[in-house]
């Protein structure tokens, strides 16, 4: 993880909308009064939604007024926590997991790709389109490797899936989130091996519109 | 209160101290870089571990453990606590190679060297070699003010600064932006600290990460010799060290005294220094056809004396400025007596406050360490951030203890804390009262000179006694009725009656077109004397006096002397003479002795001692120093009553500018600094 300060290019004003204003406003009526701070989090991260999931410093100015803190404060937070993108991102921001299970499972190969794809991390694709990030273990292990791209998780990938679907992203085909291999949730790779009377005896789980 | 044994030694403690404090109870020194007494627990440097039996099986953050939370033995015997164990020495020196790993090797050219706790506690806990062969990491320096250099390559991050700036401040100036090795401490995009406050992070820095920027490279602190002294930048009265260098002084830091400033200075405190060294007068001068030339001292007092004799006795007058010593003013007041005049004033600001109203009518009654004891306060016609800095962190830090009440009449500004805004002038006093809440116990007011130097002074200053009286704050054991002065001389020349006398001019009259004909004029810079008068100038600095005068006398300023001042409490303190003035300038008291002797009315001592003990003898609180002696309330009933019309003016502000408050100030390049970033909105000055 590389330091994380503000972008260069910076837009002149951030203001939030009357939908993200709505939302913040209940998530900071669940604080106590004087303790509005608490929200600064989830302020952040409205902000980061609303504004092409990155937080340019006039966001972080707005949150701050918004919450009663000083701005070094909430600076401190946008800094830490890297879920705040302090730079532009692509319209698919990938997230890549690169820790252990991943790894283990060939996450290697699927970094290889995006290096190869989209080029070096935190840079926008010259379309808009993509970018990506190492990032630590994001608890989706067992269907290792995976990806967090904007709000979902894309997990069982392999290069030619992988490849695939940001193909369909990059074309606006529509995608299928989660198991890029028809898998269901974090089920066994070959099908159930236990419950098998209540759970379909064709091995796969849940409604039988999912399976394939 | 709970015992634990530390290192075989039995004590008892109170069972909220911290681990660190029970071992200096018992006589232990524990290292430590992030806990600072004054601060929040950070328990971040891990410098203070200790063996605890008792407690969890690893060493112990001393700092961060409370002596309740220790479990006793499994018979009940006291929780064992070891500072000097193998496990403890071994911990510590794992946690200094730690902070050594990113720490440069750059002793020799580091300002801090000599008086920095990391080269101090690695003579005890550090290893003669390094085991990193990695890069250390680096980090660009910020610019966080004029008065504070950074170089972080030396930083360790045990936040201190961002807490005090937080929480003593309370700017929050200072923060930690990025995680793990990628932490930097910052100001918001390096714009310049907003507090009066902010040299302090220098002192409080362990390493040499913040350093005073105008000391920079100037001087290494084991050349420097070290004078206690009492500052009068403002009348707090803060205890300072004046550290000299030969004749120069080099730089002003804090002494603790925890009745007045704890361990904090004002910016303006700290960093006058080269104000001392700058447009000082050093030989006496005479005006002759407009111009100032050089003179002798005998010349100077020729001309003087010539003067006087030509001069009716009521047409003679005295003026006392706001740095000058309690026995200066003493001197004066019986010089001028004695030619037969009343014209004194040591308001030159027009203040309305009168000695013949009584002690308590004057002064900061509730003390500043009563402040902490205060459960509401309201502050009227004042803005003690620029007119008190070090006071308005004691306020501070009531407010943050909790249920502390803070309402303002006179000018919204930024006090660092909330408040209530109650109005803008007079007008608001009686509505203020009505609506006060009467369930308070120790109830306070804080006036300012902005609502007492206007021409209804007086019948504000009884409208508040009287608005005081109503609310409860005058009782029993507790006198909440309290004057924020500004100038350092002010409740000394009160107290010594350098008022006008019966019938005499008062500083207005006396500076108007047709007052006085001949004024001595004793370190009077902020008042405007009407062309006409002759004016004999006792200063320092080649300021507004200087340029007004006809006859020059250079004397010492405050770290050349010997003197005492009584700060807005009352107190009476004594500062000692670090350095000797320039040139031929001599101490205001030996100047007046001499010109008396020249006037054909000598005064009646020939040294300071024998001038100290005229004083006491006259005025005998001034025989117990660095003590305040509670003045008789009776004094604000009786003013109370008083009553008088009140115009609807608002309040304004005692103190424009709070870095050019004085002629000291003034001629200082740094103090000029601070004003222009100030007054550009903190936005980085140009390199």
């Amino acid at each position: 993880m590389s330091a994380r300060r503000l972008a260069a290019d910076q837009p002149a004003s951030f203001e939030m909308t009357p939908e993200t204003q709505a939302k913040l406003d209940r998530i900071i009526a669940k604080y106590p009064q004087g303790k509005q701070a608490s929200a600064v989090i989830s302020a952040l991260w409205l902000a980061q939604k609303q504004n092409d999931y990155w937080l340019p410093r006039a966001a972080i100015e707005k949150v701050a007024e918004t919450l009663g803190m000083p701005y070094i404060r909430v600076m401190e937070v946008a800094t830490f926590y890297t879920m705040f993108n302090l730079e532009p991102v692509g319209r698919y921001f990938i997230q890549m997991c690169g820790t252990t299970p991943c790894l283990l499972a060939g996450s290697d190969g699927i970094k290889a790709y995006l290096e190869q794809r989209v080029g070096p991390q935190r840079k926008v694709t010259a379309d808009g389109n993509f970018s990506w990030l190492e990032v630590e273990c994001l608890g989706a292990c067992c269907n290792a490797p995976m990806v967090q791209i904007n709000d979902d998780y894309y997990e069982d990938l392999t290069v030619e899936n992988f490849g695939k679907l940001l193909d369909d992203l990059a074309a606006g085909r529509p995608v299928r989130v989660g198991s890029q291999t028809g898998r269901m949730t974090s089920e066994p790779d070959g099908g159930l091996t236990t419950l098998t009377t209540f759970y379909g005896a064709d091995g796969k789980s849940g409604p039988q519109s999912l399976k394939k | 209160m709970a015992k634990l044994i530390v290192d075989g030694i039995e004590i008892d403690v109170p069972a909220e101290f911290t681990l660190l404090q029970a071992c200096e109870e018992a006589g232990k020194e524990i290292p430590r870089f992030c806990y600072h007494e004054r601060l929040s627990i950070a328990g971040n440097c891990r410098m203070c571990l200790v063996e605890v039996k008792g407690g969890p099986p690893k060493p112990t953050a001393s700092c961060a453990m409370a002596v309740k939370d220790l479990r006793p033995g499994p018979n009940g015997e006291p929780p064992v606590v070891l500072t000097n164990s193998p496990m403890v020495k071994k911990a510590r020196e794992g946690v200094m190679e730690f902070l050594l790993i990113n720490h440069p090797l750059d002793c020799p050219i580091c300002d801090q060297g000599g008086e920095c706790d990391l080269q101090d506690q690695a003579m005890a806990y550090g290893v003669d070699s390094s085991r990193f062969a990695e890069n250390k990491h680096a980090v660009t320096d910020k610019y966080i003010g004029p008065l504070v250099k950074t170089s972080m390559n030396r930083c360790i991050h045990c936040t201190r600064c961002v807490r005090f700036t937080a929480e003593v401040a309370g700017t929050s100036d200072m923060g930690a932006i990025g995680r793990g090795e990628d932490m930097e401490i910052t100001t918001y995009l390096q714009t310049a600290m907003k507090s009066e406050l902010s040299g302090n992070i220098a002192d409080i820095c362990p390493v040499g990460a913040l350093l005073p920027k105008p000391q920079n490279f100037k001087a290494r602190p084991w050349e420097l010799n070290k004078t206690p002294a009492v500052d009068v930048m403002d009348a707090v009265g803060s205890a300072i060290r004046v550290d000299t260098r030969g004749r120069e002084v080099m730089r002003i830091l804090p002494r603790v005294n925890e009745a007045v400033n704890e361990e904090w200075i004002s910016d303006k405190t700290r960093q006058i220094v080269d104000g001392l060294r700058r447009q000082r007068l050093d030989r006496p001068y005479v005006r002759e056809n407009g111009k100032l030339r050089v003179a002798s001292w005998g010349e100077a007092f020729g001309v003087i004396a010539a003067r006087t004799k030509a001069t009716a006795s009521e047409k003679i007058g005295a003026l006392a400025g706001d740095l000058v010593s309690v026995e200066e003013m003493f001197a004066l007041k019986q010089l001028v007596e004695s030619l037969g005049s009343k014209n004194l004033d040591c308001r030159q600001d027009g203040s309305k406050l009168d000695p013949a109203l009584g002690r308590a009518s004057y002064i900061f009654n509730t003390t500043i360490a009563g402040i902490e004891e205060a459960d509401a306060l309201v502050i009227v016609g004042s803005n003690p951030r620029k007119e008190a800095p070090v006071l308005n962190a004691r306020i501070l830090k009531r407010k943050r203890a909790g249920k502390f009440m803070t309402g303002v009449i006179g000018e919204r500004a930024d006090l660092t804390y909330a408040y209530e805004h109650f109005g803008a002038g007079p007008e608001s006093i009686a509505d203020f009262v009505s609506k006060a809440p009467k369930d308070v116990a120790k109830p306070m007011m804080i006036v300012g000179q902005a609502a007492l130097a206007r021409p209804d002074g007086k019948a504000v200053l009884a409208a508040l006694a009287k608005a005081a009286l109503d609310m409860g704050m005058v009782k029993d054991g507790w006198n909440g009725f309290n004057v924020l002065h500004t100038a350092a001389s002010r409740v000394g020349g009160l107290d010594v009656g350098f008022t006008p006398g019966e019938g005499g001019l008062d500083a207005i009259a006396m500076t108007n077109p047709g007052g006085a004909d001949l004024i001595f004029n004793l370190g009077a810079d902020e008042i405007d004397i009407a062309p006409g008068a002759f004016v004999v100038y006792i200063g320092t600095h080649g300021d507004r006096g200087a340029h007004r005068a006809d006859v020059i006398l250079p004397c010492a300023a405050y770290t050349e002397m010997s003197g005492l001042y009584a700060n807005t409490e009352g107190r009476v303190q004594r500062s000692d003479r670090a350095c000797f003035p320039p040139g031929d300038a001599r101490e205001g008291w030996a100047i007046l002795r001499a010109l008396s002797d020249v006037l054909g009315k000598k005064l009646p001592y020939d040294s300071l001692g024998a001038l100290r003990l005229a004083l006491v003898a006259a005025h005998p609180q001034y025989g117990a120093v660095d003590e305040v002696v509670p003045a008789e309330a009776g004094a604000i009933t009786a003013l109370a009553g008083l009553g008088g019309a009140m115009d609807k003016t608002p309040f304004g502000s005692a103190v424009d500018d709070f870095y050019l408050t004085n002629p000291i100030a003034r001629a200082s390049a740094v103090m000029a600094e601070c004003s222009s970033v100030a007054a550009g909105g903190y936005k980085q000055a140009a390199e």
